[in-house]
Parts: structure tokens; sequence; C-alpha cells
């Protein structure tokens, strides 16, 4: 029933001469490997070897959940690291099923794509001795047109048609496989779009405060985590800057988002300079990059003022800790307070740092750690002072966002207090000096990507829609009709006139076939009905032509 | 209109019941005539060739009051058929009316997701049964799956209406999950048949146990097989279109088309999944048996996604709404 069967796994010939072993065997294996039952085991693979990617924490999406991971279960996360189970989809065994499964798809849809464009143009073939032992069989009386008459009904219905003497061959649905094979090379198009997303693409993150200070250029240096594809250099990345002008947001009561807008200036070398605006579905599209906008919240703006009276500003962003309310926490550090004016001296022991947790809108009473509402209603600074060697100059990398908790266990930082500020308020430490909370500035998160494979994997995902669709719904089938004369003998009404022998065969699975046979026999039939209009009129058809 | 549209729910629950009760009595009752009637396997096995064509009735050679249980059951399957409309109708009075009451699709959360897909479901359902009554008997599974499935949403996961988080409030979003739900929707009308055949083809066989004895009334099993062929082939493109929809949408929310988010992992899973119904179902080697369990598998999957992806993992398709 279908047009492509199992291959028959057992026509390997007996090996002759000891070199040809090697070849049946391969040969034997490819068969194996391009066979339908292969494919499906392969699919199966692929299914199962994507549920631990969705069950446990990947890199590639949340890194710190991978992180988590390590901690909460010491023993086992080392070895499922070992077997890529926290990098699933770029795993060596995942790879594996869909490479052989790809592979397994060009060695079955070549010589199918070789037989079929042969059968797109060769003629359908003769009709069979034994009509009868086709699915679909009658006998009728023929029309008066005879064969050409028929030939000329399946030529109006669509029909491929093939006169040959006193028999007509028919054939229709090539749809069906024409269908299959354009589902099943999109496949491999979607493969490769994807293959050149990642070899040519790029992408990078960052967090961007408003204000000019902070603006940004896409360089890799200037992104929190950049990834380039191995085609991609450094150098390639178009060359623009951007400045957040404004973030705007709407809340519902609830404190769920409802609305955001980011507008921005663009300019830069590669982009002429503008202002724009982007939102969370509405990406902002540069020429070679797309800026996505992922996620916002608030830097608050610290200024602290040493015991020398010298001044420095903080806004470093806050990050959200993933409440509705925003309620973020962050690290404002000062490594260059406390320098002696007169002298220069650094003291390294004397810089300040101050972690915090922001309350957008802090309840009406303690405790103050968890905010109520994503807006600013009630702002809060929860401030805790360090005074030390902050392990900066060490040359470890540390985070921005986070004290270095190795300089605190050992003694080098030392906390020196806490307080809650309100906006504009200033707190005075012991030594003098003086933290002042002057206010907030919004940020956004962003995504900045350019992925070259996203048209070609657009086209090939419509052709595989419009592949599938034939190949479903399109149904491949046979008519034959042979007019033979009639028998004398008999005294039946069609007794002297020629009989027309009708046969059917539907080449793929297609329950309706049989209503669609009866149709088409009547409507070849209709032209000769022994009512002299119906013969007329098919008399007159033929005699336009 | 909020409390309306919950009211709704509530009666189109009830009236699924009445449904199913009828469906129920229909089978009772036919089993009831056949205990009288012992020649009935035998007459079914022969049967059971003729594809949609139904079952034969059983022999009747015999008196009026014979006949009056055979009317009966008839009565009561009529009695579910309409009863199962009335439901349909209450459902999409409430999907309307909470949609009305949210100022949009009402697809914005999984109690939502599971009213609209299960409506899909009854939808088609009365379709395929207008076209080919001779499936009535099908009904006491569907309604049977829709009391389950539309209580477990108001039961366990009703949420209040709210607006959507602005990731979803987009084009793509209602293109995504109208096919998506649409397509879930006919996958959940599909595995009826699908199950009813496994149980069917098994009772054909000549198995008497447990959940094959159930399929003594149903169907014969080839027309349940095509029918869950037809209705898989139909879904799978709509599904296919809706992951696409979906990767589209993905880009232009998230900056990435595919990301193996547990949400799309698992649509990935079903999808191959589904592929490999269709080609199990294509190839001659494997059993027709065989292929519907994957069907049914598919199915397993395309609830893992709705239910388990929802509940337990955390991810950007931020829309379940439990907390
Ligand atoms: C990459 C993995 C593959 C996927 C996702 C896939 C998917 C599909 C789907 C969805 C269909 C159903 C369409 C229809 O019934 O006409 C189909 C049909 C088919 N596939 Fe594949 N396929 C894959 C690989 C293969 C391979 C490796 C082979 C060859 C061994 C193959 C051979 C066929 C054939 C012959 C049909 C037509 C069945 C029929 O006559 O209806 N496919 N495939």
């Amino acid at each position: 029933m279908t047009a492509v069967d199992d291959r028959p796994e057992t026509v390997a010939p007996a090996p002759r001469r000891r070199p040809n072993r090697l070849l049946a065997l391969l040969r034997n294996s490819w068969r194996q490997l391009t066979s339908m039952r292969t494919a499906l085991i392969l699919l199966f693979l692929l299914a199962i070897a994507a549920i631990p990617g969705s069950v446990l924490p990947q890199r590639g999406i949340s890194p710190e959940k991978v992180n988590e991971y390590f901690v909460d279960h010491p023993d086992l996360a080392p070895r499922l690291d070992r077997i890529g189970a926290f990098e699933v989809f770029g795993s060596v065994w995942f790879s594996a099923i869909y490479l052989l499964l790809f592979t397994s798809l060009i060695g079955c849809i070549t010589p199918r794509l070789r037989d079929h464009f042969r059968a797109l143009r060769s003629r359908p073939p003769a009709a069979p001795k034994r009509m009868a032992r086709l699915p679909q069989h009658t006998v009728l009386p023929a029309p008066p047109g005879g064969v050409a008459a028929i030939a000329e009904v399946l030529r109006k219905r669509r029909w491929r048609v093939e006169v040959r003497g006193d028999e007509v061959s028919a054939e229709k649905g090539y749809l069906k496989e024409t269908g299959n094979l354009l589902f099943h090379t999109s496949l491999i198009a979607v493969l490769i779009g994807v293959a050149l997303g990642s070899w040519y693409g790029w992408s990078g993150n960052r967090l961007l405060v408003a204000g000019a200070d902070n603006a940004f250029c896409n360089t890799r240096q200037q992104y929190a985590e950049a990834k380039l594809g191995p085609r991609v250099d450094s150098a390639d990345l178009p060359r623009f800057c951007l400045r957040l002008d404004d973030f705007q947001a709407r809340f519902l009561p609830s404190g769920q988002p409802e609305f955001f807008n980011a507008t921005v200036t663009v300019d830069g070398p590669d982009e002429p300079t503008r202002s724009a605006d982007f939102s969370v579905n509405s990406p902002l599209r540069l020429g070679d990059a797309s800026v996505y906008l992922l996620g916002h919240g608030y830097a608050p703006v610290i200024r602290y003022t040493d015991r020398f009276g010298n001044s420095q500003l903080s806004d470093e962003p806050f990050l959200t800790t993933g409440d509705m309310g925003l309620t973020s926490e962050g690290l404002a550090a000062f490594p260059d307070a406390n320098v002696d004016p007169a002298t220069g001296a650094r003291a390294p022991d004397q810089q300040m740092a101050f972690t915090g947790i922001y309350l957008p809108t802090a309840p009406e009473q303690a405790p103050f750690v968890r905010s109520q509402y994503p807006t600013e209603r009630n702002p809060v600074l929860n401030l805790v002072a360090y005074r030390g060697n902050l392990g900066l100059d060490a040359g470890i990398p540390g985070s921005v966002y986070q004290l270095d908790q190795r300089q605190v266990r050992t003694g080098k930082v030392k906390e020196v207090g806490t307080k809650l500020l309100r906006k504009g308020e200033t707190w005075k430490l012991d030594d003098g000096s003086t933290v002042e909370f002057l206010g907030t500035e919004r940020y956004v998160t962003l995504s900045v990507r350019h992925d070259p494979g996203a048209t070609p994997l657009l086209i090939s995902c419509a052709a595989l829609l419009v592949g599938l669709m034939g190949s479903l719904f399109g149904r491949r089938r046979r008519v034959f009709f042979r007019v033979v004369p009639g028998d004398p003998g008999e005294g039946s009404p069609t007794s002297g006139s020629s009989l027309m022998e009708v046969g059917g065969l539907p080449r793929t699975d297609y329950p309706g076939f049989a209503d669609e046979f009866t149709q088409l026999v009547a409507a070849v039939n209709g032209a000769e009905r022994p009512e002299a209009e119906a013969t007329e009129r098919a008399g007159v058809r033929e005699g336009a032509e | 209109m909020s409390a309306l549209s919950d009211n709704l729910v509530t009666f189109a629950i009830l009236a699924y019941l009445v449904a199913m009760i009828g469906h129920a009595v229909e089978y009772a009752l036919g089993n009831a005539r056949t205990r009288v009637a012992t020649a009935a396997p035998v007459r079914e096995l022969v049967g059971a060739g003729g594809g949609v064509v139904p079952t034969p009735p059983a022999p009747v050679k015999s008196s009026p009051t014979d006949d009056r249980p055979a009317r009966r059951a008839r009565l009561a399957g009529l009695i579910g058929v309409g009863a199962t409309a009335v439901a349909a109708l209450l459902h999409l009075a409430a999907l309307v009316t909470r949609g009305l009451a949210a100022d949009r699709m009402p697809w914005g959360n999984m109690y939502e997701f599971v009213l609209t897909v299960t409506f899909i479901g009854v939808a088609a359902w009365l379709v395929v049964l207008w076209k080919r009554p001779s499936l009535r008997k099908l009904g006491l599974f569907l309604t049977l799956v829709m009391v389950l499935l539309v209580a477990t949403a108001e039961l366990v996961l009703y949420v209040p209406i709210v607006p959507l988080v602005p990731a979803l409030n987009s084009y793509w979003f209602i293109i995504h999950v109208s096919t998506i739900v649409f397509a879930s929707g006919i996958f959940l009308l599909g595995v009826v048949p699908a199950v009813g055949f496994l149980m069917r083809s098994g009772y054909e066989q000549g198995k008497r146990s447990f959940p094959y004895i159930l399929a003594k009334r149903l169907p014969g099993a080839v027309g349940l097989e095509r029918l869950t062929f037809a209705l898989h082939a139909f879904a799978f493109p709509i599904f296919t279109f809706a992951v696409i929809a979906g990767a589209i949408w993905a880009e232009a929310a998230w900056g990435r088309p595919w990301g193996w988010d547990p949400k799309e992992t698992w649509a990935f899973i079903s999808w191959v999944v589904y592929a490999g119904y269709l080609h199990a179902r294509a190839t001659p080697s494997v059993k027709r048996n065989v292929a519907t369990w994957i069907a049914v598998l598919g199915f397993l999957t395309m609830l893992m996604n709705l239910f388990g992806v929802n509940i337990f993992f955390t991810g950007l398709h931020s829309y379940g709404g439990l907390d």
C-alpha cells in the first residue's frame, strides 16, 4: 500500500570471492541503515535522547541552575557532566543519533528522488492482462467515442493518460511522492539552516543602564557573555553603539507586567544616528543584528564621599531576584575610596563596598526584604557597608554584582554597619565618610544577535509544511480502461456495441478510492448513456476538437 | 461575566456526565441483550472486516419483546449524543464569556488552554459523528475523557482572569496558540479511537479479559484504526505549523527561534513521536497495533508537555498560571 516499502533485507548475494564479503557487508549495512525500520528506531532514540534535556538543567539555557545542581548533587553532577547531560543537545550521543538519522534520510530519499524523477517522465504502465484481479473492477458499455472519449474525460479530471491501442492507462496523485520528497528534503534544509546559524551567527548579552555615560558599542569586549560562531571573527561584528534614553513599563495592580518599551539612540559607523523604540515582541532590527529586550530592573545611584572628601558615584545595576515586586540585589564598590589626595597613596585596606537590597515598593513595616510592587512607590535601599581589601586588584576576576566572599571569610574585608536608606538620605559611617542614595536609573537586559540561518530556516520550514500536506493528503492511484467488442451473442441491451473493462488500483492507503472509482466510471460512462442527448453531447465535444 | 463563565463550565461538566450516562446505558442495555443472544461474538467477528460500516446489530430473529431493549439502548445512545451537543454548546459559551471577560482570546493559562482543547476535541467529535453516525458508541469513551479533563481543569487548574504578560501579547501568540490548541484538540480526539482500536482489535482476536471485553460494543477495529489515522494525519501538519509559528514568535520575543526550553523540548518529542507514528503506519512490516500504540504514546507526550512541564519545570513559557 505504500509507494516505497521496506527494502528487502534478504537479498545479500552469496559472496563469490573474498574481497566481496566486506563489500557485501557494507552494502547490507547501508541497506539496513536506510530502511524505514531503522528510521523509525532512530526517530525513537531521538525522542528519548531529548528527555534528559528537559529534566536536567542545561548550560545553554540556565548555567546558574547547572551550578546549583552541582551544589545540590555533588556526587552525581560530575558524572552526569562527563556524559554531557548538561549539554544534551550538543552532546556526542545526541549528535550521533541525529546525524545517523539524517544519513539514513539521505540514503533513503536519494534513490527515491531518482525514481520519482523517472516516474514523472515515464508513461503510466500498460493495463494488466487480468483486470479482474485489481481491487476495483467493472465492465460497462463503452462510450461511443471509444478510447478517445475515455482519455478525454480522464484528462479533464487531470489524470495523466496514456493510450495504447484500445487501452487507456491513467495515473494520478504524483503529488504524494513529490510532497513526501519535498518534506524529507526540507528536513535536511532545516538542519543546514541551523548549522549555518551556529557557524556564522553570533550573539551577546548585556545589561544597559540608562544615560549617556552608559552607552555601549557592539564589540565583543562590551558583552557580559558573547558567543561567536566558529566562522565569525570579532572584527566581523557590525559597528554601532546603543544608548538607553528611556524605559517605560506598565504593570497591573497585581504587579504583573503589561507593557514594556525601551527608547534608545543608535549610532555608529554602520548605522545612521537615530532614535528607536523596541519592546518584548518587536526587537530592534539593525542591518546585521537584532536587539532583543529580555528584561529590566533598577540601578541605584549611590554617592560615596570618603573621609578626604572625595566623591564617587556608582550606578551598577542591581539584579532582580525573580519575584513579582522586582526585589533586587547588587553591589556598589568603590575601590578608589580613601586615596589620600595629598600623597596620592592608595590604601588597599580602606576600599569601600556596599551590598544592598533594593525594594522599589517596600512594605510599611520591617522586614524590608521583599518588594510589594514593581514600580517605585516606596523605594528603599538596604545597605551593608564593608571596608577592606575588596580583592579587585589581585587579578581574580570577580563579579561586579557580588562581593568577593573569600575576602570576607579571610577577614580582609570587614562589615562596618547596615542602614536603610530612602531616596535622598545620607548615611554617615564611623570614619566620617558618607553614603548617599540619590535615586535610581532604569536598566534593560539586552540580547544582540545575528543569525544568518534564520531566513533559510524559515523558507525550509515553509517548504516542509507544503510537502507534508502533499504527502499526507495526496493519493496515488491508477485506472485502466480496455475497450473490447461486445458479445453479439448475448441478448442484453448492450449487445452489439463494445464494452469497456475498467480496473482501479489505489497505490497508497486510500479508503475513499472505491467512491472515486465509481464516480469516474460513471463520468466516463455518462458520456454515452443510451439517451440520445448524452451521446450527442459527447459527439459535439469531439467534433469541437 | 467571569462568574457566568465559571458556572457554564460547571453546567457543561454536568451535561457531559449526562451524556456519559446515556452512552453507558446504551452499552449496558446492549450487553444485557447479547447475554440472551449467545450467537453474537461470532457474528461480530465476521462484521469486523467491514470497516466503518456499523457492525450489524445482532440477529433479530426474535419477538418484539426482545427488540425493545435494543430500541431503548439506541434511545439512550441518542440521548448521549444530544447531551454531548448541549454540553459542547455550554462549553463554547463558557469559553466565549471567559474571553469577553478577559478581553482577549481565552488561551492565556493552563485552565483556559485545557478548556479550549477539550472544546475543540468535542466539536471535532460532533463533526465526525455527523459524518459517521455508526461510530456513536465511541461516545462513551469520549464523554469520559471530557468529564475527566474538564473537571480537572475546573478543580485543579482554575485561575481567575488576568491579562497576558507582555511576552505573550503578540500577533504570533494568537497564531501559535490557536493552532497548538486546535491540533491538541484533534490529537485528543484521535486518542479515543486509538485506544478503542487497541481494545477492539484484541477483542476481535478473541481476547475476552478485562480491557478487551469493554470493546464488545465498539465499532469494528478497521474503521477505528482508519479514523485514528485520519485524525492524526489531519492534526500533524497543523501541529507542525504551530511549532514553526512558535519558533517565529520565540525569535521575536527571545531572540532565538529554538532554545530547547523544556516546553520546546517536549514539543519536539511529541512531534518526533507523531512522525514516528506516521512512519510506522506507512511501514508494512510494522503491525497496526504497534503503530497505534505510538500514537497513544504521542498523546502522552502532549499531556506531559501540558501538565508535567508547566508544573514541574520552569522555563520561559510562563503561562502556566499556577504558583
Ligand atoms: C529526519 C527524520 C524523519 C522525519 C521527521 C520523518 C517524517 C515523516 C513524516 C511525518 C511522514 C508522514 C508523511 C506521510 O505519511 O506521507 C513521513 C513519511 C515517510 N518517510 Fe519519513 N521522516 C524521517 C526520516 C525518514 C527516513 C530516514 C526515511 C527512509 C528510510 C523516511 C521515509 C519515509 C517514507 C517512505 C514515507 C512515506 C510513507 C508513506 O508512504 O506514507 N523518512 N516521514
